[in-house]
């Protein structure tokens, strides 16, 4: 759990100012992705966020398209995690899917402003700011897991792997 | 308590009876990618896996960048036709066939009571024929092609009760396109809608993909009509498999039951740069615009064409305008051009663009230039999806698109009923 810098947004967050369409099937590196971070909301985010950097925004963000590149692009650029009032559902999938930590968490959202520094707790699920402590359901251990793997691709390599073992010791 | 069709699908395919907000682990009975299967394709490659697990129930269209535009699109087209050889996978509809969820439609493949995953976030369209269809993204796409599995929370539902008969120019995207204004960008996230009463069985099926298929834009995991007499007739001569009609019991457990006067609706458009900015068309009439799309998977079928050729027949399109029309798929193609209205539409001065998804995305094929405005029959007006971030997309039905061509500024449609 290690501090980060919130760089704070508002409602309705959607793919398409996270990761421009344009780019969809152009860039597929995902180092190149974080390149695009958040273009067409912040041109600056890109150039000056720092890993362990925080996003915090309100609701439904990363609402639209199923681009997982949305969430590729951001846990490229480092940040650490995405505190908003409410996420899109695909959104949500695909942010656990790339190893990007999700945290509903409205009271911190409402509390918390750009700039400060915060930390969070994933397992006990508490956020520390300057502004308070606040407390979020944590996600559940299966979601954890693959959160712990690094995504949901290295969380089934690892599962299939260990099945063929199985497998073959049973054998 | 009776069941929802949500609880039905999901329970049915887990073995066991399930509430929504459960988790259950489900194996699909079809998964379809685009373009974007490229990418779905190098996360595959990742497991260092041979074999894709099931290869029947796998269906690649391409349509986003369709011709491919450059070397990269190019590549990525290569890629999925060479991966497609190497896995024999059956279903692959190649570029020039239309938009994916036209294509997956009129090839039998959304049937009621399917489970249906998606790399698309439009891919809630399939409910207009009663299927569990939803949209997940590449990673997911590429374990479920893995392991023929995935997760899905069971989501609670919203009916939507429609009474009343259409007035004249006003269509079903007039329809949706209030509801989404009414109810909010995210009133259905994490959610099932069902679209029901009489007017919803009123509804041609090529309306009813239009609806479910912007049940996404209110965020709702799936949508859903029930297939009705004119649902089965149309799936008869095309279902790839064999299906079952599923429908909510009629004591089923709803979050919420909405009612809808339809007659009571005036024409609409979406502004800038959300789905939900929606005002009556008589409140932004008279604004210009550069550019105008009738089509693309939302309103590009026969009906749809057919209504703006009616507007457009024998004149002209303002000559400030231009005006981009994209069939749904090259079957839909083909009828309305046998059928004259797409020869109307030419005559008009529009240009025809092949089925596709073209500049919807802002990929290629009349993308916005800085200051520019569109007004698209599209499901999606977010700032910068048609090009530049300082561009803007208006969102309206085929008939008011075609009616503003005329004027080169927003038009009323029913001055031209
Ligand atoms: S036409 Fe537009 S909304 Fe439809 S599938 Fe293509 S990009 Fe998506």
């Amino acid at each position: 759990m290690s501090k980060g810098k919130v760089w704070k947004y508002g409602d309705d967050v959607n793919t398409d100012v996270i990761f421009p369409g344009k780019y969809t099937y152009s860039v597929l590196d995902p180092e190149e992705m974080a390149k695009h971070a958040l273009e067409d909301l912040d041109p600056e985010f890109a150039h000056k966020v720092k890993p362990g950097d925080i996003v915090v925004a309100g609701k439904n963000f990363g609402c639209g398209s199923s681009r997982e590149q949305a969430a590729t692009c951001l846990k490229h650029a480092g940040v650490q995690a995405v505190i908003a009032k409410s996420f899109a559902r695909i959104f949500f999938r695909n942010a656990i899917n790339q190893g990007l930590p999700v945290v509903q968490c409205s009271e911190a959202v409402d509390n918390i402003q750009g700039g400060g520094e915060i930390s969070i707790d994933f397992a006990t699920g508490v956020i520390e700011s300057q502004k308070g402590v606040f407390d979020f359901a944590p996600l559940p251990e299966s979601v954890l897991q693959i959160l712990d793997a690094g995504g949901l691709i290295p969380y089934i390599k690892k599962k299939m792997e260990r099945e063929k073992n199985h497998g073959e010791n049973n054998a | 308590m009776g069941q929802t069709f949500s609880e039905k699908v999901l329970g049915a395919k887990a073995g066991k009876t399930v509430k929504a907000g459960e988790i259950v682990f489900v194996s699909p009975d079809y998964i379809l990618s685009h373009d974007n299967s490229a990418a779905i394709i190098q996360e595959f490659r990742k497991l260092a896996i041979e074999r894709v697990k099931c290869t029947e129930k796998i269906v690649i269209v391409l349509d986003h960048v369709v011709p491919a535009s450059t070397e990269k699109y190019a590549q990525n087209h290569k890629d999925i036709r060479e991966f497609v050889k190497e896995q024999d996978i059956p279903h692959f509809f190649d570029v020039f066939h239309g938009i994916c969820h036209q294509v997956f439609s009129e090839n039998g493949f959304a049937l009621p009571g399917k489970l249906i995953l998606g790399a698309d976030s439009h891919t809630t369209s399939y409910g207009a024929f009663g299927a569990f269809s939803v949209g997940i993204g590449r990673s997911e796409a590429a374990s479920v092609w893995a392991t023929d599995e995935t997760w899905l929370k069971v989501p609670e539902t919203i009916r939507i009760e429609m009474s009343g008969k259409l007035p004249a120019m006003v269509f079903a995207k007039d329809i949706i396109l209030n509801i989404i204004g009414k109810e909010g960008a995210d009133r259905a996230n994490y959610k099932a809608v069902e679209f029901a009463g009489q007017a919803a069985q009123d509804f041609s099926l090529a309306s009813r993909l239009v609806m479910a298929n912007m049940a996404a834009e209110m965020g709702a995991k799936n949508g859903y009509f029930v297939p009705d007499e004119k649902a089965l007739t149309w799936l008869e001569e095309r279902a790839q498999s064999e299906f079952e009609v599923v429908v909510s019991d009629s004591d089923a457990n709803y979050e919420a039951v909405l009612d809808y006067d339809i007659s009571a609706i005036e024409p609409q458009v979406a502004c800038p740069h959300t789905v939900d900015n929606v005002r009556p068309v008589t409140e932004v009439q008279g604004t210009p615009f550069h550019q105008a799309i009738i089509g693309t998977c939302t309103n590009g079928r026969i009906e749809d064409l057919k209504v703006a050729a009616q507007i457009l027949r024998g004149k002209k399109v303002h000559p400030d305008v231009r005006v981009l029309v994209i069939p749904a798929s090259r079957k839909e193609y083909l009828q309305v051009l046998q059928q004259g209205d797409l020869e109307a539409l030419v005559d008009a001065g529009c240009l025809v663009l092949n089925p596709g998804c073209g500049p919807c995305l802002g990929a290629h094929q009349g993308v916005l230039a800085p200051g520019e405005v569109a007004i698209s029959t599209a499901n999606r007006n977010f700032r910068g999806r048609m090009g530049s971030r300082d561009s803007a997309i208006y969102l309206a039905s085929p008939a008011t698109v075609a009616a503003s061509a005329l004027e080169g500024s927003i038009t009323d449609p029913r001055k031209y009923a």
